[in-house]
């Protein structure tokens, strides 16, 4: 492996400041296996699309942006589902490293295998969706198992790496105060358990899946506001 | 040796004219957070309630309550004032009425004129007789000016030459009336008169001894307007109250005197704290109290006013005043110039509501304690109200007693002052080069006439030359002009009562301007990267461009655009340091265009960027709207590559976030908002102007100002009420990039 390493990149964002602690420039990465009903990115899931950059292009643009990241701050690498390009984000997260950037993953898990675990050995946030507490609705929804999310987290627990469990609150569909007990529970799981963020259910991706003549499964379903938001919160403090 | 001293450390500030020493000496650092502040007492908001029915009176009477054009403004000319006389605490106001605007000719008669036309009044038979036979500063320039000057004036290659009304721009050291009293500093200047007298006396002696009797005749009727409030300034203030309140009659004086464009305070806050510290210890005062003091001194700050022309309004929207305050800092020894008073003046944006003046103006270090960078990232995402600059660049440059004039001049608080004025298009300077001198619009010939491009594709070398040719003409003649207005400026307009609060001997800048850079930075990216044609009207003029293919834009840290920007910012400072300027000033350039950048865009024709005749540049040394699409920080790189040491006038730059683009929750905006001015700021940049919300807001803002009446935006270099920005300007604002995560 060298820094030549190519992979597929569907768009950077240089002033992230939602995905991990302080100031990140996020890269997003083309391609994802799963099938969320409430999906932002739809247009990062084809694996077909987005541009090749090799490891050293990200690096250098990740550097100009060093003087901004603080104390906390950093890359986050996110998806599409960004270990579906394990290889490429362990050496990117290497190269990270090397020059002094902190690096953080956003996952929907994985199923643990020696490119996944070469990522971890360079993580220094973890950013795991739980998405449903079942493991019928994992089925029904995504397309993944809730056995391999949580099998993920626990091989997280072998490494150096601060994590943080995000859940997508959804009216009618995931924001009972029982569900997110449960999502709480497995989220016990993690170790170093840094936080439960709870999302609020947008639309703001409506056009998205109309330009790419796409059905969102949710139209019909409202936003989840932030007063819920705080609400469960609460009951997960 | 003073007894209002009691208390002080001495030093050399006790035998000389000091303030730095006197605030080194005795000032207390401060790393704490907010928590001490307090509140609005119920007198401040009871007065501050008075204030407010007046402003709402203002804006409905089309932004003028009320015109004395019988009494021509001096220190001494009206009764006293009052808000509300048992009430205030800090008293003193430039007419005999709050809000009152006062006539001041001294700049121009022609535009006293007018604007007493504007908003329904005629200039007093009075005045006119009086100024009748007298010259004003704009006489005296236009009785010098050459047809080449009036013909770039006219054009607008050069725009906003202070030919007509105050130059502005000087800041008094208005600390040193209260620190020495008035008696002290005319002593002071009357040994200084002696030692000049003992010199030749030639010309430039001749002409600064007159300048001290000016000096000291005007510090005698300050003296003299104190005490029409009842306050002896003779002598230095003795407590907390009375540092504040000589301190404002300092200011007072000045902005009766003169009409100056841009009229900043200095650098006060800390200095006061040094009062302030004394008398909390003795008992004198309790916090509540030395909040309500400066509460009362920001609300007399804000109700400053000069009568100005609608256009002039136009070029500066919102009537400003510029009455920039300097905040924090870092001290040369390595203490934070931070004090609790650096809280208190931002906290009066609480007390009283968000404010486009006083124009607050953080002085920000990377090192600044924590708890403040931490407390202006608040003030800035629940009041709009604050620009931040770099200490970190400016201090090696002015030490650490500086202070900005206008929006991003540093100058040395009493030490420096500047020969302000106008700014030089350089699109136009583009496109004059490319029609042999020709203006784009109107086809008058304004530069000798010379080369011109005779091809059909533009090709970027021939461009340059091209360039080259015509920019020392642009720069002699621009230098021409401010020598000419500054020349009659110190004639018969001199700033009396601003100088004699500055040394005797005092370092002088000429401050140039710049605007477009971005424009021409694109548009000549176009040329070099894109295919460029030339399209001429009947009369052979190039009017219009085509422009085939991308090209790299200014704003996305690209090197290849910013590189240009970066180059053609460089070629104009060195071609202007070429031409000597009046009194020996030493150049300086900014990139700064206030609001006018609506009025440089309308004069301006086609550009081969794409941007189309008439319409608006980007503020100073922004990017055009929604070309840096690589995402703010990308855009802030690319401004930050701008060199500050051929720009040490300022380098403005305006960045709009929305809120949750900071991040999810209060704590980590502030947290984020910090780290994103430490980057920029590590990166050498000078200044940045914070704007925390939506465009949906702003929409919403213009189309029900009755929902946003306190609403305060930052432009270029100052803030302002959205609601006094015309529907123009305001549609200029809401085109503006805001950066966003979605
Ligand atoms: S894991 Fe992320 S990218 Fe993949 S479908 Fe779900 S929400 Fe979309």
């Amino acid at each position: 492996m060298n820094s030549s390493l190519k992979g597929k990149v569907h768009s950077f964002q240089s002033l992230g400041a939602v995905d991990g602690p302080g100031i990140r420039f996020v890269v997003f990465m083309q391609g994802c296996p799963y099938r969320c009903p409430y999906c932002h990115n739809p247009d990062t899931r084809p694996f077909s699309g987005g541009e090749e950059y090799t490891v050293e292009d990200i690096v250098k643009k990740a550097v100009r942006f060093k003087s901004y990241f603080g104390e906390k701050g950093g890359v986050t690498v996110s998806g599409g589902e960004p270990l579906a390009q394990a290889d490429f984000v362990a050496k990117l997260f290497e190269e990270l490293h090397k020059v002094g950037i902190n690096t953080a993953l956003d996952t929907a898990g994985y199923p643990v295998n020696e490119s996944v675990k070469s990522v971890l050995k360079h993580t220094d946030t973890m950013l795991c969706d739980i998405k449903f507490a079942s493991e019928d609705e994992y089925k029904t929804y995504i397309g993944t198992s809730l056995e391999t999310t949580l099998r993920f987290i626990e091989e997280c627990n072998n490494y150096n790496t601060d994590i943080i469990i995000r859940h997508v609150v959804v009216p009618g569909m995931t924001d009972s105060v029982e569900n997110i007990k449960q999502i709480a529970a497995l989220a016990k799981r993690a170790k170093s358990l840094q936080k439960i963020e709870l999302l609020p259910f947008k639309k703001l991706c409506v056009q998205k899946y109309n330009e790419l003549g796409l059905d969102f499964p949710l139209k019909d379903t409202p936003e989840c506001d932030r007063k819920t938001i705080e609400r469960l919160t609460e009951t997960v403090r | 040796m003073f007894e209002q001293w009691n208390g002080f450390k001495g030093g050399k500030w006790q035998d000389e004219i000091n303030v730095r020493d006197f605030i080194q000496l005795n000032y207390t650092p401060y790393e704490g957070d907010e928590s001490f502040l307090a509140g609005p007492t119920d007198r401040t908001k009871k007065v501050y309630e008075k204030f407010d029915a007046l402003l709402k009176q203002e804006q409905a009477n089309g932004g003028v309550l009320d015109i004395d054009t019988v009494t021509v403004s001096s220190l001494t000319a009206y009764i006293p004032g009052y808000l509300d006389k048992e009430n205030e605490i800090i008293v003193g106001l430039q007419t005999d009425e709050p809000l009152r605007r006062g006539v001041n000719p001294f700049g121009g008669l022609n535009m006293t004129r007018k604007a007493c036309k504007a908003y329904g009044y005629e200039l007093s038979e009075v005045v006119e007789e009086e100024f009748r036979y007298r010259t004003t500063h704009n006489d005296g320039v236009f009785r010098v000016y050459n047809d080449e000057i009036r013909a770039a004036r006219h054009t607008g290659i050069i725009t906003g030459l202070p030919d007509a009304y105050g130059r502005g721009r000087i800041i008094g050291d208005y600390r040193r009336v209260a620190l020495y009293g008035v008696d002290k500093l005319i002593e002071e200047k009357l040994k200084d008169k002696a030692a000049i007298a003992a010199n030749d006396v030639l010309a430039e002696d001749i002409r600064r001894l007159e300048e001290l009797f000016q000096q000291i005749n005007f510090l005698g009727k300050l003296k003299e307007m104190a005490a029409m409030y009842d306050c002896d300034i003779s002598v230095p203030a003795k407590d907390s109250k009375e540092a504040v309140q000589w301190l404002y009659f300092g200011y007072l004086g000045a902005i009766k005197e003169q009409n100056g464009a841009a009229m900043s305070l200095g650098r006060t806050s800390t200095f006061l704290d040094i009062y302030f510290e004394r008398d909390l210890k003795n008992g004198t005062y309790t916090e509540e109290q030395i909040q309500e003091i400066m509460d009362d001194f920001v609300m007399k700050l804000r109700m400053a006013r000069h009568l100005r022309t609608p256009e002039y309004n136009e070029l500066f929207a919102g009537d400003p005043m510029w009455i920039t305050e300097a905040i924090g800092g870092m001290g040369e020894d390595g203490r934070t110039l931070v004090t609790k008073n650096s809280f208190r003046v931002l906290h009066t944006l609480y007390n009283l509501n968000p404010s486009a003046e006083p124009n607050m103006t953080v002085l920000w270090s990377t090192q600044l304690p924590h708890a403040f960078k931490r407390y202006c990232a608040k003030v800035s995402c629940d009041t709009d109200s604050i620009q931040y600059e770099n200490d970190d660049v400016m201090r090696p440059v002015y030490g650490d007693d500086y202070a900005i004039a206008c929006c991003v001049s540093a100058m040395r608080v009493g030490k420096d002052m500047q020969f302000f004025g106008a700014r030089a298009n350089l699109v136009k300077l583009l496109l004059m080069a490319l029609n042999g001198g020709k203006d784009e619009k109107s086809g008058m010939q304004v530069a000798p006439a010379g080369r011109k491009f005779e091809g059909e594709y533009l090709d970027y070398e021939t461009v340059l030359d091209l360039m080259n040719e015509y920019r020392p003409w642009l720069a002699k003649t621009y230098v021409k002009a401010m020598n000419m207005i500054h020349y009659m400026h110190d004639k018969y307009a001199y700033e009396k009562v601003q100088m004699a609060l500055h040394d005797t001997d005092v370092h002088r800048y000429m401050a140039f301007g710049a605007a477009g850079l971005s424009v021409l930075a694109d548009s000549l990216s176009a040329i070099k990267y894109a295919k460029v044609k030339v399209i001429r009207d009947e009369t052979g003029l190039i009017t219009d461009f085509e422009t085939t293919g991308d090209f790299p834009k200014y704003g996305n840290d690209d090197d290849r655009a910013d590189m240009i920007a970066k180059e053609q910012v460089e070629l104009f400072f060195n071609e202007l340091k070429k031409i000597p300027t009046y009194r020996n000033a030493e150049h300086t350039l900014s990139i700064l265009t206030i609001t006018s950048n609506v009025v440089y865009g309308k004069k301006t024709g086609n550009t081969p960027d794409g941007r189309r005749a008439g319409e608006p540049f980007a503020p100073g040394a922004n990017p055009m709207h929604g070309r840096d699409a690589s995402g703010a920080l990308a855009s802030l790189n690319s401004v930050a590559k701008l060199s500050y040491d051929c720009c040490k006038d300022g380098i403005s730059n305006t960045f709009c976030v929305i809120p949750q683009a900071l991040g999810a929750d209060n704590e980590t905006r502030y947290e984020n908002l910090s780290s994103i001015i430490d980057g920029y700021f590590s990166q050498n940049a000078q200044h940045i102007n914070i704007n925390v919300f939506d465009r949906e807001m702003l929409i919403d803002a213009s189309e029900h100002p009755e929902k946003y009446p306190n609403l305060t935006i930052r432009v270029s270099g100052y803030a302002v009420n959205f609601h006094k920005l015309s529907k123009e300007q305001q549609r200029e604002v809401i085109a503006r990039t805001f950066h966003g995560a979605m």
